[in-house]
């Protein structure tokens, strides 16, 4: 007899039901994504679609493993580990005592059995085979009970042509819908805990993205840049493949801005000429949007009179994902999504480091208008769009290149 | 040579030097400078503890790394029992610990905490029923040894984690030493919340170690001074040793799977040999990792036995105290409840991936002539 262990992994869609005719379209890119993520760790694991869901078979790989890769891909909604069988009973009932001693590991707690026969040459028919598979798995286990209306674990057989399934544990993804189908955006990535949380909730709904970071050496250091590598890199788990990062040499832009614009002022100009940056590269990328983590009042940038004056440089959408969200709500993202503990590191970024003594809370167009009069902004802009280099980085890579030979 | 003793220390894989050295010489940089050389080994420490939490699936912040077994018992115990001391003073360990657990416990006693020995039965492990009827109120600290270093039999640390996880205010520590590699444990959702393992157990260098720290997890450290190792450890840290650790961890895992199976046919084959030979009692049990065999022959003094097996270049040990005259028996072995004679006569053998049959064959050849002899000269 064979020993009992989970074969495949089932997948459910999440919002993928509602898209009508593109359905088939979102469907296909979910697959494409979920073979990407697994095929390096996992190169043995086929995936199929069938019947409005999809199967992963393990082919021997660690089911554990490929549901925690799985269960971070936008567009899944649960994920459930499946025993495949062949059409037989004895082998069914084997079955279901291993899914249920697996689903409740102390044999404690209640359950119930839901069996489909679509396969109607199998001669046990639905009704009686809840009853068989219940009293067998009542017999090998201590403590567990039959509870039909609430129970803590469900097991779900379906006897079909190809064999019978099983699943009965399961698990959830993060649901939205899967990247790649909802064109590009920018990221700007300032090395904070907001900026990453807004990249992660632009991923949900789909988007290809590429991040946008100014550094300003020596006022901000090379640990200061790492850390937004390394925030890059836990979000491109997310996207399901590497994000280029784009660095922008701000020195220059951030002196000048420095010498010309009263302290007052200093914060609200900075922020429109990183935006004119921003807007040059996502043009030069062909990206639609750039995205950032601003949160509406949060600080005195943020104000709805500070996004009214610094918005006024550029006319591509700027999504704000967090706008209406307060910071307690964001810091949870960052700690599900793992990145808390890098923004928190206490790295000066290139916002607080010219700080001034006092923001305008209220800044306004005309001022902010003519307080740029007295700047080369066409040379700035130029100059900083044309030193960004860019840097492709993936979770994928775990190791620096000097240390991949060392560990 | 034929090197039996692999769970003294283990000779370091050729790879594992090339990275101590290239690291204590490229990245030398004190990790905790702000230049671009600090910056570089701090980097490396990183990725170095981020490496090490992959291999045993828990996060970069659980892991600590230390010099060795007896800084991470020690820090788990000591650290739990002087942090937590207001919950509570009673402390549960077995009387089959290794001595940096075992005299842990004793100065802990001696500090004024109280401690429950459980006791062990003759395969070396404890019961969970003991264990459960040792449980109070009071109880804030549980510290178990995975596998016995001088029998290599297996404790239910699984099953005591499982028990364990109904009292969060206990913590409990697993001496992961000689188990690491050779007897699966998963750490995460175990119940575990402290794992100590040595590198130089596994082919790694000495003076290095981890000691996995669940997170949440408070403890008083050892030593004082500076922000190290998440607070709990100051002092430079050790790159060079942490990466070394780590590789030779990676090597480790990747042969794991089919060495301890090459492991275990070379032990069964061992002990049925053994069995076979008059004068011998073979005390380690069925329950048993792969790679430690220990057995006794009543009557003749171990390090008799070690230094014959030494002169034909097949190094073995004897975990008895041999600094007195008087042959002080195992403590191990008198704890499964063998008798004075059988204990005061252990002999361990433990192998490493590296070992081959043909070793074994000559290793049971020789024992099969010296043990007779030997005997013959104690009996007259």
């Amino acid at each position: 007899m064979k020993q009992m262990t989970y074969d495949h992994i089932l997948v459910r869609y999440a919002e993928l039901s509602l898209k009508g005719k593109n359905r088939s379209q979102f469907e296909k890119r979910l697959q494409h994504n979920v073979r990407t993520a697994l095929k390096t760790s996992f190169p043995e694991v086929k995936v199929k679609r069938s019947f409005g869901r999809m199967f992963v078979q393990l082919n021997g790989h660690d089911e554990q493993g490929v549901s925690k890769v799985l269960k971070g891909l936008f567009g899944i909604h649960s994920i459930s580990p499946a025993l495949k069988l062949e059409n037989d009973i004895d082998l069914i009932r084997e079955g279901a005592v291993y899914a249920i001693k697996d689903a409740l590991p102390a044999e404690k707690g209640t359950f119930k059995v839901t069996s489909k026969r679509i396969d109607k040459t199998f001669p046990v028919r639905s009704q009686k085979l809840n009853r068989e598979l219940g009293a067998e798995v009542l017999k090998n286990t201590k403590e567990i009970q039959v509870d039909v209306h609430n129970p803590n674990v469900e097991l779900r057989v379906e006897v079909r042509q190809d064999g019978t399934y099983l699943t009965c544990r399961t698990e959830y993804g993060p649901g939205g819908l899967p990247t790649g189908t909802g064109g590009k955006v920018m990221l700007m990535l300032s090395g904070g805990i907001d900026s990453p949380v807004a990249g992660y909730q632009m991923f949900k709904r789909g988007v290809e993205m590429e991040a946008i970071h100014f550094h300003s050496p020596p006022f901000t250091n090379e640990r200061a840049l790492q850390k937004v590598k390394d925030l890059t890199k836990v979000l491109s788990r997310y996207a399901g493949t590497e994000i280029r990062l784009h660095v922008v040499p701000f020195t220059e832009a951030q002196k000048q801005i420095h010498d010309a614009v009263p302290g007052e002022y200093e914060m609200t100009i900075m922020r429109r000429v990183m935006l004119r940056i921003a807007e040059k590269v996502a043009g030069k990328r062909d990206a639609l949007a750039l995205v950032n983590g601003e949160s509406l009042g949060q600080v005195a940038s943020q104000t709805l009179d500070s996004m009214h004056t610094i918005n006024e440089v550029t006319n591509m959408p700027i999504l704000r994902p967090l706008v209406a969200m307060d910071k307690q709500e964001v810091i949870e993202i960052a700690q599900k999504i793992d990145t808390y503990e890098l923004s928190i590191l206490p790295y000066e970024d290139c916002c607080t480091i010219f700080l001034p003594p006092q923001t305008k809370t209220k800044p306004n167009r005309n001022k902010a208008n003519r307080f740029e009069s007295s700047l080369d902004l066409d040379a700035i802009v130029k100059e900083a769009a044309e030193g960004t280099y860019e840097q492709k980085l993936s979770s994928a890579e775990e190791l620096d290149k000097e240390f991949e030979d060392l560990l | 040579m034929i090197y039996f003793d692999n769970s003294a220390t283990t000779r370091p894989y050729e790879e594992v030097l090339e990275t101590y050295t290239k690291v204590a010489h490229d990245f030398f940089g004190n990790p905790s400078s702000l230049h671009p050389a600090g910056k570089q080994a701090e980097r490396l420490m990183n990725q170095t503890r981020e490496m090490a939490a992959r291999l045993l699936d828990v996060k970069a912040k659980e892991i600590l790394f230390t010099s060795g077994g007896t800084e991470g018992n020690n820090l788990a115990l000591k650290g739990t029992a002087v942090r937590h001391r207001s919950r509570g003073k009673h402390l549960i360990t077995s009387e089959a610990e290794h001595p940096s657990s075992f005299e842990t416990f004793q100065q802990l006693e001696q500090e004024g905490f109280e401690v429950t020995w459980l006791p062990v039965n003759k395969d070396g492990v404890i019961s969970l029923v003991d264990l459960k009827e040792a449980v109070r109120e009071d109880t804030i600290l549980v510290s178990l040894i995975h596998v016995n270093n001088e029998l290599g039999s297996v404790n239910p640390v699984k099953e005591a984690g499982n028990f364990l996880k109904q009292f969060p205010k206990i913590l409990f520590h697993v001496d992961h030493v000689q188990g690491i590699g050779k007897v699966p444990l998963r750490i995460k959702d175990s119940g575990i919340d402290f794992c100590t393992v040595s590198g130089h157990k596994f082919h790694g260098v000495k003076g290095t170690g981890l000691l996995f720290a669940r997170e949440g997890i408070v403890l008083s450290p050892l030593f004082s001074g500076g922000k190290q190792e998440h607070q709990l450890r100051a002092g430079t840290e050790n790159p060079a040793g942490a990466a070394a650790l780590v590789k030779a961890m990676r090597i480790h895992f990747e042969r794991s799977a089919e060495g301890n199976r090459k492991l275990f046919s070379l032990t069964d084959e061992l002990i049925a040999s053994l069995q076979e030979i008059e004068g011998i009692a073979v005390n380690t049990s069925a329950n048993r990792a792969p790679h430690i065999v220990n057995f006794s022959v009543p009557g003749v003094k171990p390090e008799v036995l070690v230094s014959a097996y030494g002169e034909k270049g097949m190094y073995v040990s004897t975990k008895s105290a041999c600094s007195s005259k008087e042959p002080e028996p195992s403590r191990v072995l008198s704890a499964c409840g063998f008798n004075r004679d059988r204990a005061a006569s252990g002999i361990r053998v433990s192998l490493s991936y590296e070992n081959t049959d043909s070793e074994i064959r000559t290793f049971l050849h020789y024992t099969k002539e010296i043990v007779p002899s030997l005997l013959e000269v104690v009996s007259k």
